[in-house]
């Protein structure tokens, strides 16, 4: 009739000698850790893995799945889940590009080409406007996120499409004349020899950091993902919360859309295809829990890290493509029963 | 009378961790009779049905069945035995049938799957044994609670259960789904059924009783057959001599209202009608009230209503004047009503945070130096109220679930009062804490009042009625049905809460 209860009465408590338990840092460590053997692994493996210009062409391709992990962390943290963010980079990528082309107003007979800089303001707004309708499906009208960034994941890529016919915009350089050069600096410049990518990276974690940490509004959005009920009675203002943690994500797959069609030139409507699944497993590997309430940004960070250099080191040692999914997702998995035995041994609920 | 006895329990003791919920008590079932066990919360009611229907094992006692000692190892072995219990919650699957549920996990196999139609005649067959209308292919969820637990109580029937154990049947039932219940129970009496039945209704049980037994605090003080009782001997065993919970602080009967409630009524969520119905209330600053009430007489959704999580279908909530009946939580915090809620680890605590997150969340704004958090405030703010309401723990960054009961009361408590309100709604403020904890927070409710806090708590058992509150309220179904000054006897406010009355 019903399952049998059983009372330990000896719960578990960390006490001291777990403290100086090396199982125990290398288990809350491990993100660390595993980036550490990666590097170390590929660099025996292959001569040219550990050389300067090889970890900055790995950490730009990092920093498109690190923007994108970044910003599923906040909506992870609440307990929910961002489906949609590689449709999104897409459908931001190609509104740039779109952008870029020009904006014909038919009744005054003119073409407007805004200059670079309002192109990446109107496309990050692209991007936070998706993720605001996101947003409000999950907050106000109840969605399961699961169901609601599901449909944004066909919605945007179908208007992406749409918006090209299914072709690509090539043409991202601008012209002088036009006063609209300048969309390829952030895909190729460097600033001190780090790639205009991976500073946006930086940018953009950091704020994500002192929001999570340092504000009144990072201690509500760990509340709502530890206990929503608790959280709402305790005067937190959680839809406006869960609302915003989609419109960040939207952001940041907007900032990944700009980045990645500015270092390919070219902005494709099939671009960042299942790229919501490495975000996700990015936050995972960085320790997140993904019922909410648990996670860092310097842990997504390093999450990030692990899988885009496992990725690149397996290109270079000339491991197929085909064991390299096998291997991402052997990681995964161990990442998620890492993150079991950390919080299983916490948490009675 | 020991020649009928078919299960008892001997010298049964149960200890959960520190805390002795059961200190060796003997207890009988005798054949063919409800034998109804009486006590207050946490006298150990329940531990005592869970340890003879198999829920949990005893510390030291043993049963004996027919004479014989039994151990359960689990609710599966002892049905086995002829023992079911039928809990105050039920566990059907909604989803299912009620021939499905009757027969889930033990399924007649037919040739090609399970024997449907077999099950389906069986069930009819109980129904019938019943006579209840029930129709054997009606998924539960079309039915009424009371055809539930007809249900449950036909599915243990059908194990051929000797014993039937009742918790709290008819706390959510209908009167006359409650005289259905009893008719039944009569039934299974005349066919040779034993019953323990437990519920708070007293007089109600009284009706159905054969045998009375009476729990207090562990222990068992009393018992005997019906026709040598009546109520006030009931009541009389149950309340003893308790715990000193305090006395009312000094109140300025002077002062204006802080909080008003005006014709205030409340939907119920599942049924049709109404939690709270044209309830009027006004509490002034300094003030303790009481609000005594069975379950479901509306409470918990008044005190919900009032802290803005459940909307008022008409009425107004009034603040010092102001009507607050459209502002949301956080506005309502600010302009100082707040709620502790009734299920700590469902509402109250953010399981994920330690103990000093969770004291400053709900007054986080009030230590922010312009965008920032400022640390040295939010420090200041959690030792002052880990001192205040005297939480015991490693430090402020231990994990809040490393903390017992009472202390994440005090924590629930203490995150409420860094807000400074001045209107504390506390919901069965002692539920599932032990008695020092509970007096500790009576106290510290009593302290604030003192310095002006209106403080309006809920609780199911009396003897924290008397305790620190000016006046105490007894709601029955959703109306206040009678009002009390603190010089009040015990027995006068249960017989007003309707424990004394059934329909």
């Amino acid at each position: 009739m019903e399952t049998t209860q059983t009372m330990t009465e000896n719960t578990a408590q960390p006490s001291a000698w777990q403290r100086f338990n090396p199982g125990r840092i290398l288990l809350e460590g491990r993100a660390f850790f595993a980036l550490i053997t990666i590097i170390v692994v590929f660099s025996l493996l292959s001569p040219h893995y550990f050389t300067v210009s090889n970890f900055l062409t790995m950490s730009s391709h990092v920093a498109i799945f690190g923007l994108l992990s970044v910003g599923m962390l906040m909506v992870i943290l609440t307990g929910g889940i961002d489906l949609s963010v590689g449709s999104v980079l897409a459908v931001s990528g190609v509104f740039a590009g779109f952008l870029m082309q020009g904006v014909e107003i038919e009744s005054a007979g003119v073409i407007l080409y805004p200059p670079v800089w309002a192109v990446a303001v109107l496309t990050i707004a692209f991007g936070a406007f998706i993720g605001a309708i996101n947003g409000v499906l999950v907050a106000i009208f109840k969605v399961p996120a699961f169901v609601a960034t599901l449909g944004m994941l066909y919605v945007a890529r179908g208007v992406a499409l749409l918006m090209t016919n299914g072709l690509t915009f090539n043409n991202l350089g601008g012209s002088a004349e036009l006063g609209n050069t300048g969309f390829d600096w952030l895909g190729f410049n460097r600033i001190a020899g780090v790639p205009i990518g991976v500073i946006i990276l930086a940018l953009v974690s950091l704020v994500a950091a002192l929001l999570l940490s340092r504000t009144a509004f990072g201690r509500w959005l760990y509340a709502t993902g530890g206990n929503y009920r608790a959280a709402e009675l305790s005067g937190v203002p959680t839809r406006r919360v869960t609302i915003s943690v989609y419109v960040f994500s939207g952001m940041c797959a907007a900032i990944a859309g700009i980045v990645l069609s500015s270092q390919l030139t070219s902005a494709g409507p099939t671009a960042g295809f299942t790229y919501e699944l490495t975000a996700i497993a990015g936050v995972v590997i960085g320790g997140a829990a993904l019922a909410g309430g648990r996670g860092t940004v310097r842990g997504t960070l390093l999450g990030a890290f692990v899988i885009g250099f496992l990725a690149d080191g397996l290109v270079i040692i000339g491991v197929s493509e085909y064991w390299q999914q096998v291997f991402t997702g052997a990681v995964i998995v161990l990442a998620v029963l890492l993150n079991s035995l950390e919080y299983g041994g916490r948490r009675k609920t | 009378m020991g020649d009928n006895v078919v299960l008892a329990a001997r010298h049964i003791a149960k200890s959960f961790g520190g805390v002795q919920a059961l200190k060796g008590v003997n207890f009988d079932v005798h054949a063919g009779q409800v034998t109804t066990l009486f006590g207050e919360n946490g006298a150990g009611k329940s531990t005592l049905m869970k340890i003879l229907s198999g829920v949990i094992q005893p510390t030291a006692g043993e049963i004996l069945l027919d004479g014989q000692p039994v151990e359960f190892e689990s609710t599966t072995d002892a049905s086995r035995h002829g023992v079911s219990i039928i809990h105050q919650e039920l566990s059907l699957a909604p989803n299912l049938s009620v021939r499905d549920n009757i027969f889930l996990g033990r399924e007649i196999p037919g040739t090609g799957g399970v024997d449907y139609a077999e099950e389906t005649r069986q069930t009819r067959a109980l129904m019938e044994d019943l006579e209840e209308a029930i129709d054997p292919l009606a998924p539960v969820d079309s039915l009424r609670l009371g055809q539930q637990q007809i249900v449950e109580i036909a599915r243990a029937l059908s194990v051929n259960s000797r014993i039937l154990i009742m918790d709290e049947p008819t706390s959510a039932l209908s009167a006359s789904e409650v005289e259905v219940l009893f008719g039944v129970i009569r039934e299974l009496k005349s066919r040779g059924v034993s019953i323990v039945y437990i519920s708070h209704h007293l007089e109600e049980a009284l009706q159905v009783t054969d045998q009375a037994v009476v729990l207090r605090d562990g222990n068992m003080v009393a018992s005997a057959p019906r026709d040598e009782i009546d109520l006030p001997w009931i009541v009389q065993k149950m309340v003893g001599s308790h715990f000193d919970l305090g006395t009312p602080p000094p109140l300025n009967p002077d002062a204006d209202p802080v909080l008003e409630i005006r014709d205030l009524s409340i939907r119920m969520e599942a049924a049709g009608g109404k939690a709270v119905n044209d309830l009027n209330l006004s509490v002034r600053p300094g003030e303790i009230v009481c609000i005594y009430g069975l379950m479901g007489a509306g409470r918990t959704e008044l005190l919900e209503c009032l802290a803005g999580r459940v909307p008022a279908e008409h009425g107004q909530i009034l603040m010092r004047g102001e009507d607050i009946s459209d502002m949301t939580i956080p506005e309502r915090i600010d302009n100082g009503l707040v709620l502790v809620p009734e299920d700590r680890q469902r509402d109250g605590l953010v399981q994920t945070m330690s103990v000093g997150e969770n004291l400053s969340l709900a007054s986080i704004l009030d230590f922010c130096r312009r965008a920032f958090v400022s640390d040295r405030l939010e420090r200041g703010i959690v030792d002052r109220a880990i001192k205040e309401v005297t939480v015991k723990t490693d430090g402020p960054d231990a994990p809040v679930t490393s903390l017992s009961g009472g202390n994440q009361q005090k924590v629930v408590i203490g995150k409420m009062l860094a807000t400074s309100p001045s209107v504390m709604l506390l919901d069965e403020p002692s539920r599932g804490i032990d008695v020092g904890a509970k007096g500790e927070v009576f106290r510290l409710l009593a302290q604030h009042a003192e310095d002006g806090l209106a403080v309006i708590y809920s609780t199911s058992e009396v003897e924290e009625c008397i305790a620190i509150a000016h006046r105490i309220i007894v709601m029955n179904r959703g109306r206040i049905a009678a009002e009390f000054s603190n010089d009040i006897t015990k027995e006068e406010i249960m017989a007003a809460s309707g424990e004394a009355v059934i329909a």
